[in-house]
């Protein structure tokens, strides 16, 4: 992370607002929302569930558009899908009649370009699928199936990869993996990443910053540095910044929705437990 | 007696399937080869069943009006297939032209109907009305106007094979898995690149399973559609043949018939094995 950066960041969210139309009435999913990400940084969302994370992210990427406000991808305004976006989707989301090379072969079919093989073989050696081209997604496990996606979602070289809770539908073995495997790729290309979780855990491993959501309609509520050096290993987790950190997150989420019912207890005492 | 016929008849074609449906599938079943033995026993019961029917059929001296023998079947089968041959070629024009013609209208309209909900909300009620009437009721009226040629019979097949292939290749055209068709407009995909590259292969394992069901309903309609007139074609070889009480020909007919019908199943289930196997 370099002080004296340019100004203008990678992605710029300004006043986001988004109102859907459903036959119950307006739903205000997004009001105002404002985040910029940085060039190389890991940015990781969370909140309670139904706060927006999710019409956030698909509005970063294009896939929908905003009632208000803008997006701005390297401070040109994105109007549309961008070829320099690459998005992770929650499951895997592999297309089941194909195998895995073909699968990875669509984005490039789409465009109509010829597949960086050289590229795609370094990226499948990266998260360890060698020789499995041949596979079809129903014979990988789910850890598989998504490694194959975050290798489709990188073929493209995108600048900027959005990830929608990727690894939720992962057991927790799995999740650790994958967290390390996302860093790995981040050392190896610099991919600017927005992540969506929701475990404050895997946000904060794998995030130089983590910005809370408020519930709906979602906003930035809260923001929080995370300053451990990279490469990171899984026992930061098990120190007592990160832990206070995990918990101070928790209650910016949990007393959005329990404001009442405050924990009394000194957070301290819960940490002693906790070992 | 007029039930015995059709019962005879039905567990005769029937047991004919069975044996040979498990037999492709132990075949077809993966490349380890199901032991000699269970094939053995397959062999085995088909011999048993149809020796039995044979032996009490023998034994108990039913006349060959009421239900002939397999091994009289079989001889008439062998002895008249030279003279059966050719109307199984016109009933093979009926249907494959038939059916190519409903088969193509059914899936062009299943794939712009189901683009647009409210047309498919007005045009569904006619469509349930074109499957669910039997064609054949429509075959004096289409003889009328057409004459005892192939016309009103190919018309007959594609009316009854189109809505079947129409209603299952819409039921699959309409089943949208909004995260795929999103993954491909991320790449910036056209409307016409979702079609083909989502919707379709997503479709094909239930456009495969209408024209299954397209094709035996035709091969019903092809045969029924011969029976009411015409002179040419296995469905009149079987009004022929009864009429002249020569049952072992008839029933001979009949196998052919229902040799047809596994054909066609053998033949989409083969197509479905190789392209839409991704789909349990």
């Amino acid at each position: 992370m370099n002080a004296g950066e340019i100004t203008t960041p990678k992605l710029g969210v300004q006043a986001a607002t988004k109102i859907y139309h459903t036959a119950s009435g307006d739903l205000l999913a997004l009001d105002r929302c404002s985040l910029d990400v940085r060039a190389n940084e890991i940015v990781s969302i969370v909140g309670p569930s139904g706060c927006g994370k999710t019409t956030l992210l698909w509005s970063m990427s294009g896939l929908h558009g905003l009632t208000s406000g803008e997006i701005r991808l390297d401070g040109i305004k994105i109007t549309g899908p961008h070829p320099d976006i690459g998005i992770v989707f929650q499951e895997a989301n592999l297309l089941p009649w194909r195998n895995l090379d073909a699968n990875i072969r669509f984005p490039f079919e789409i465009k109509g370009e010829k597949p960086d093989r050289a590229w795609i073989a370094h990226l499948l050696n990266r998260v360890g699928l060698d020789g499995f081209g041949g596979k079809f997604p129903r014979e990988l496990s789910g850890g598989m199936q998504q490694r194959a996606a975050i290798v489709r979602a990188l073929a493209l070289k995108p600048s900027v990869l959005l990830m929608d809770e990727p690894f939720g539908a992962l057991d927790s073995f799995t999740r650790e993996e994958m967290n390390r495997l996302v860093e790995e790729i981040w050392l190896d290309t610099k991919t600017t990443i927005v992540f969506i979780t929701h475990s404050i855990e895997e946000a904060i491993f794998l995030s130089d910053r983590v910005v809370v959501l408020s519930a709906r309609p979602g906003k930035v509520a809260k923001e929080y540095r995370v300053p451990f050096p990279r490469p990171r290993s899984l026992e930061i987790t098990a120190t007592k910044e990160v832990f206070d950190l995990t918990n101070r997150i928790k209650m910016d989420i949990v007393g959005e929705r329990t404001r009442p019912k405050a924990p009394e207890r000194p957070s301290a005492e819960i940490v002693r437990i906790r070992p | 007696m007029s039930d015995a016929i059709p019962e005879f008849s039905k567990s005769k074609s029937g047991d004919g399937q069975d044996v040979s449906l498990t037999n492709l599938s132990a075949f077809a079943s993966g490349p380890g080869i199901k032991s000699g033995k269970e094939v053995a026993a397959i062999l085995a019961v088909a011999v048993i069943i149809i020796g039995g029917i044979e032996l009490a059929l023998r034994l108990f001296h039913v006349p060959l009006y009421i239900m002939p023998p397999p091994s009289s079947i079989a001889y008439a089968l062998f002895d008249e297939f030279p003279l059966i041959a050719p109307h199984l070629g016109y009933t093979l024009v009926e249907l494959v032209s038939g059916f190519a013609i409903g088969a193509a209208v059914g899936l062009v309209l299943a794939a712009v109907i189901t683009q647009f909900p409210f047309a498919e909300k007005i045009v569904a009620p006619y469509i349930l009305l074109l499957v669910t009437t039997p064609m054949l009721a429509l075959v004096p009226l289409l003889i009328l106007r057409f004459g005892f040629g192939y016309t009103p019979r190919i018309i007959a097949v594609a009316l009854a094979a189109g809505p079947m292939v129409m209603i299952n290749a819409a039921t699959g055209f309409r089943r949208v898995d909004s995260a795929k068709i999103a993954l491909a407009r991320s790449y910036g995909a056209s409307t016409l690149q979702i079609f083909w590259k989502i919707r379709a292969p997503m479709a094909l394992p239930m456009i495969l399973v209408g024209l299954m069901i397209g094709a035996i309903f035709g091969l019903l309609t092809a045969v029924g559609a011969e029976m009411v007139g015409g002179g040419f074609g296995l469905g009149n070889r079987l009004t022929t043949y009864s009429s002249m009480i020569q049952m072992p020909q008839f029933f001979a007919v009949v196998l052919i018939l229902s040799m047809l019908g596994i054909l066609i199943y053998v033949l989409f289930f083969l197509i479905g094995k190789k392209w839409a196997s991704w789909e349990a």
